[in-house]
C-alpha cells in the first residue's frame, strides 16, 4: 500500500479551483518532485497534505487512514508529516537550538538534554554546531534552511514535504541546502519536492510530475520527462526553461 | 532589428548644453542676509530683556549674581548665533565672487546651512525670552501663584509624601494591567466558530471601557462598590478602587496594544509552529506572545506613561495622593506652588521613559530598515 495516497483532490480558493481533480500516490521512501509553471498547484498541494490548507473535496489518505474530513487530529497528523517553506520561518526569538528543540520538547515530551543531543548531533552533520545558540538573523540564507530542515528532521517525520526551498536563496547557497536533501534521499526518506531546480529534480527523483492548471498533466522516471515529454504542455514549458538557460 | 525599445536621441548635443546651461551656482545671499537682521534683532531684544528682567530680579531680593547668570548666558547665546549668521553672509558673499564652480558651490551650500540654523537659534531665543516676560510682567503675579520658592520648600515633604500613593497605585495598576489585558487579547483572537462567545465577550469589553472616561469610572467604582454592601468589595481602600477601576480602564486600551501585536505576528510563523504539531495554545505560549511582546513594547511603555499621568484622577474619591495633598495645601495658602511641584513630579519621572520609548521606536525604525 502507498504511504501516500491523493484522491481526486480539488481546492477552492473563492471561484478559483487551484486544484482540479488531482490524483497522485506516493510509495514509502519514494522521492517525487512537482515540477510546472508558478501558481500550477505545487505549493497548494503541499500544503493540502498536512492540512495547512483544507481540501474541497475528494480525499487523501496516509497508509491508507482517510487524513482528510472532520474529527482528524490535526496536531497528532503533522507530528509525522514535516514541511519545510520556502521563506524558512525560523522563530526569530529563539536561537538555532531552540527553534530545533521546540517541537519535540514541548509536543512529543522529550527532555530537554535528550532533545539538545539529538538536534546537536543532526547540527554537527549539516556542519552548523558552531551556530547551535545564535539567532536565526545571524545565519545566511542557506544556513537558516539548513536549520529549517534539521528543525523537521527532529520530529522524525515519515513524510517529508520541501516547498520551493532553494527559491528564495541566492545562487550559491543553493548546493549546500540541496546536499542536505540528496542525502536524505539517499537515506531512504519518503519526499514530496517542489521545486525549479530542474537539474537536482533530474538528479534525484525517482518520478517527476509536471504540474499544469491544478492537474498531475504528465508523470514519469526523470529521464522520460526530461528526455521524451509526450505532452505538448510539458514540452513547451521544458522548452521555456531551456530558453531561459534553466535547464 | 530596425526598432528598438530606446533608439539613439536625435539631439544628444542639444541635451548636453541644457545640462550645462542648467548648473548655475547659488550663493543664497538673500537667505544670509534675512538671517543676519534676524540675528541681529534677536541679539538686541535678548540683551534689553536679561538687563530689564535681570534688575527686577535684583529689586526682588535675588543675589545679583543668580539674577544676572541667567541672562548673561542668554546674552552669550544670542551673540554666538549673530556671529554665526554673520559668517553664513561672508561665506555667500565669498560663494559669489569665486571663480571655481564647485568651491561656489561648496559655499553657498554652507551659507545656506549655517543661515538656516542661526535662524533656528534665533527663533529658539525669542520663545525662551518671551517665556521669561511671561514670568515677570504684572509683577511677577505668574512667578508668585505658581513658584512660591518657600511654600514649595516647606510642602515639598508632604507632598512627596502623598506620592507614594501614586506610585502605589500606579505599580500594583501596571502589573496587574500586563497580564489582565493580555488575558483580554487572547480571548479576543480565539480562532473559529468555538472562540465566537469569548470573543465577543471581550469585545464588548474593550467597547465599553475604552468609551467610559477613565474618571467616570473611578467615581462609579469609588463610590458605588462601597454602597453595594457586597463582602469584601464594599469595603475596600480608597486606594484598592483605583487600582481597580484604574487596571479596568487601560486593561481595555491595553488589550488592543496586544491585540495589534499578535496579529502583527506573520502568518508564515504560525503555519511552522503548527506544521510541527504545535497546537493552537502552545502556538500562542512559545511563539506568537513572546514575538508580538517584541514588537509592542514602545506602545505599552506609552500606555504605562499615561497610567502614571492618570492616576492623579484618583484624588476625585478622596485618596490622598499627591494632588489631593497638594490641592489642600493650595486652598489652605491661596497659591498654587505646591500644585507645581506635583506637576514637577510627574514630569520628571515621565520623561525619561518617554525617552526610552523615543530610543525604542528609533530601533525599530532602524531594524525594519535593514530588513527584518
Amino acid at each position: 500500500m502507498a504511504l501516500l495516497e491523493i484522491e481526486r483532490m480539488t481546492k477552492h480558493y473563492g471561484l478559483v479551483e487551484v486544484i482540479s481533480d488531482l490524483s497522485l500516490e506516493v510509495a514509502e521512501h519514494e522521492v517525487i518532485c512537482l515540477i510546472g509553471p508558478s501558481g500550477c498547484g505545487k505549493s497548494t498541494l503541499l500544503r493540502c497534505v498536512n492540512r495547512l490548507e483544507e481540501i474541497t473535496s475528494g480525499e487523501i489518505r496516509i497508509h491508507g487512514d482517510r487524513i482528510t474530513g472532520p474529527g482528524v487530529d490535526l496536531d497528532r497528523l503533522r507530528r509525522d508529516i514535516g514541511i519545510v517553506f520556502q521563506g524558512y520561518n525560523l522563530f526569530p526569538h529563539m536561537t538555532v537550538l531552540e527553534n530545533t528543540m521546540l517541537a519535540p520538547t514541548k509536543v512529543l515530551g522529550m527532555s530537554r538534554r535528550e532533545a539538545e543531543e539529538k538536534a546537536m548531533s543532526f547540527l554537527n552533520r549539516i556542519a552548523l554546531a558552531h551556530k547551535a545558540n545564535d539567532y536565526p538573523d545571524r545565519l545566511s540564507g542557506g544556513q537558516q534552511q539548513r536549520v529549517a530542515i534539521v528543525r523537521a528532521l527532529m520530529m522524525n517525520p515519515m513524510l517529508l514535504l520541501l516547498d520551493e526551498i532553494t527559491s528564495a536563496l541566492d545562487p550559491e547557497l543553493v548546493s549546500e541546502v540541496l546536499d542536505i536533501v540528496r542525502d536524505l534521499a539517499a537515506g531512504g526518506m519518503t519526499m514530496i519536492l517542489a521545486t525549479h531546480e530542474m537539474g537536482f529534480a533530474r538528479e534525484v527523483a525517482d518520478r517527476i510530475c509536471f504540474l499544469q492548471s491544478g492537474r498531475v498533466h504528465e508523470q514519469g522516471p526523470p529521464a522520460e520527462i526530461f528526455g521524451s515529454p509526450q505532452k505538448e504542455r510539458t514540452q513547451a514549458f521544458l522548452r521555456s526553461l531551456k530558453k531561459a538557460g534553466r535547464l | 532589428m530596425a526598432e528598438h525599445l530606446v533608439s539613439e536621441a536625435p539631439d544628444e548635443a542639444g541635451r548636453a548644453a541644457v545640462w550645462r546651461a542648467r548648473s548655475v551656482t547659488r550663493t543664497h545671499r538673500g537667505r544670509a542676509g534675512a538671517t543676519l537682521g534676524v540675528a541681529a534683532l534677536t541679539f538686541v531684544v535678548v540683551a534689553v530683556s536679561a538687563q530689564h528682567i535681570g534688575r527686577y530680579a535684583v529689586s526682588q531680593g535675588i543675589s545679583s549674581i543668580a539674577a544676572a547668570l541667567p541672562g548673561i548666558i542668554a546674552a552669550i547665546a544670542a551673540a554666538v548665533v549673530l556671529v554665526m549668521a554673520a559668517h553664513a553672509s561672508m561665506k555667500s558673499l565669498v560663494a559669489a565672487r569665486s571663480s571655481d564652480v564647485y568651491s561656489a558651490r561648496a559655499l553657498g551650500a554652507e551659507a545656506s546651512l549655517g543661515a538656516w540654523r542661526a535662524l533656528s537659534w534665533s527663533g529658539a531665543l525669542l520663545i525662551i525670552t518671551a517665556g521669561a516676560w511671561f514670568m515677570v510682567v504684572n509683577n511677577a503675579a505668574v512667578s508668585r501663584t505658581f513658584f512660591d520658592l518657600a511654600l514649595i520648600r516647606d510642602s515639598a515633604g508632604k507632598v512627596l509624601w502623598a506620592f507614594g500613593t501614586n506610585v502605589i497605585i500606579f505599580s500594583v495598576s501596571a502589573v496587574l494591567i500586563l497580564a489582565w489585558s493580555l488575558v483580554i487579547a487572547i480571548a479576543r483572537t480565539l480562532p473559529g466558530e468555538t472562540g465566537r462567545p469569548l470573543r465577543f465577550l471581550a469585545i464588548a469589553y474593550g467597547d465599553l471601557f475604552r468609551g467610559l472616561p477613565a474618571i467616570i469610572t473611578i467615581y462609579l467604582i469609588g463610590f458605588g462598590l462601597p454602597l453595594t454592601d457586597l463582602p469584601f468589595l464594599s469595603d475596600l481602600s480608597s486606594t484598592s478602587y483605583a487600582i481597580i477601576a484604574l487596571t479596568l480602564t487601560y486593561g481595555a486600551y491595553t488589550s488592543e496594544v496586544y491585540r495589534a501585536g499578535i496579529e502583527g505576528v506573520h502568518h508564515s510563523q504560525v503555519a511552522a509552529a503548527r506544521s510541527l504539531g504545535l497546537s493552537h495554545a502552545k502556538t500562542m505560549r512559545y511563539v506568537v506572545v513572546p514575538l508580538a511582546v517584541r514588537n509592542i513594547i514602545p506602545p505599552l511603555m506609552n500606555n504605562c506613561i499615561s497610567l502614571q499621568k492618570d492616576t492623579a484622577l484618583v484624588a476625585i474619591i478622596g485618596a490622598i495622593d499627591a494632588f489631593n495633598q497638594s490641592k489642600i495645601i493650595a486652598a489652605n495658602n491661596f497659591n498654587l506652588s505646591a500644585v507645581t511641584t506635583v506637576a514637577i513630579l510627574f514630569i520628571a519621572i515621565t520623561i525619561p521613559q518617554a525617552r526610552i520609548v523615543d530610543k525604542l521606536t528609533e530601533r525599530d525604525r532602524k531594524r525594519m530598515r535593514a530588513g527584518g
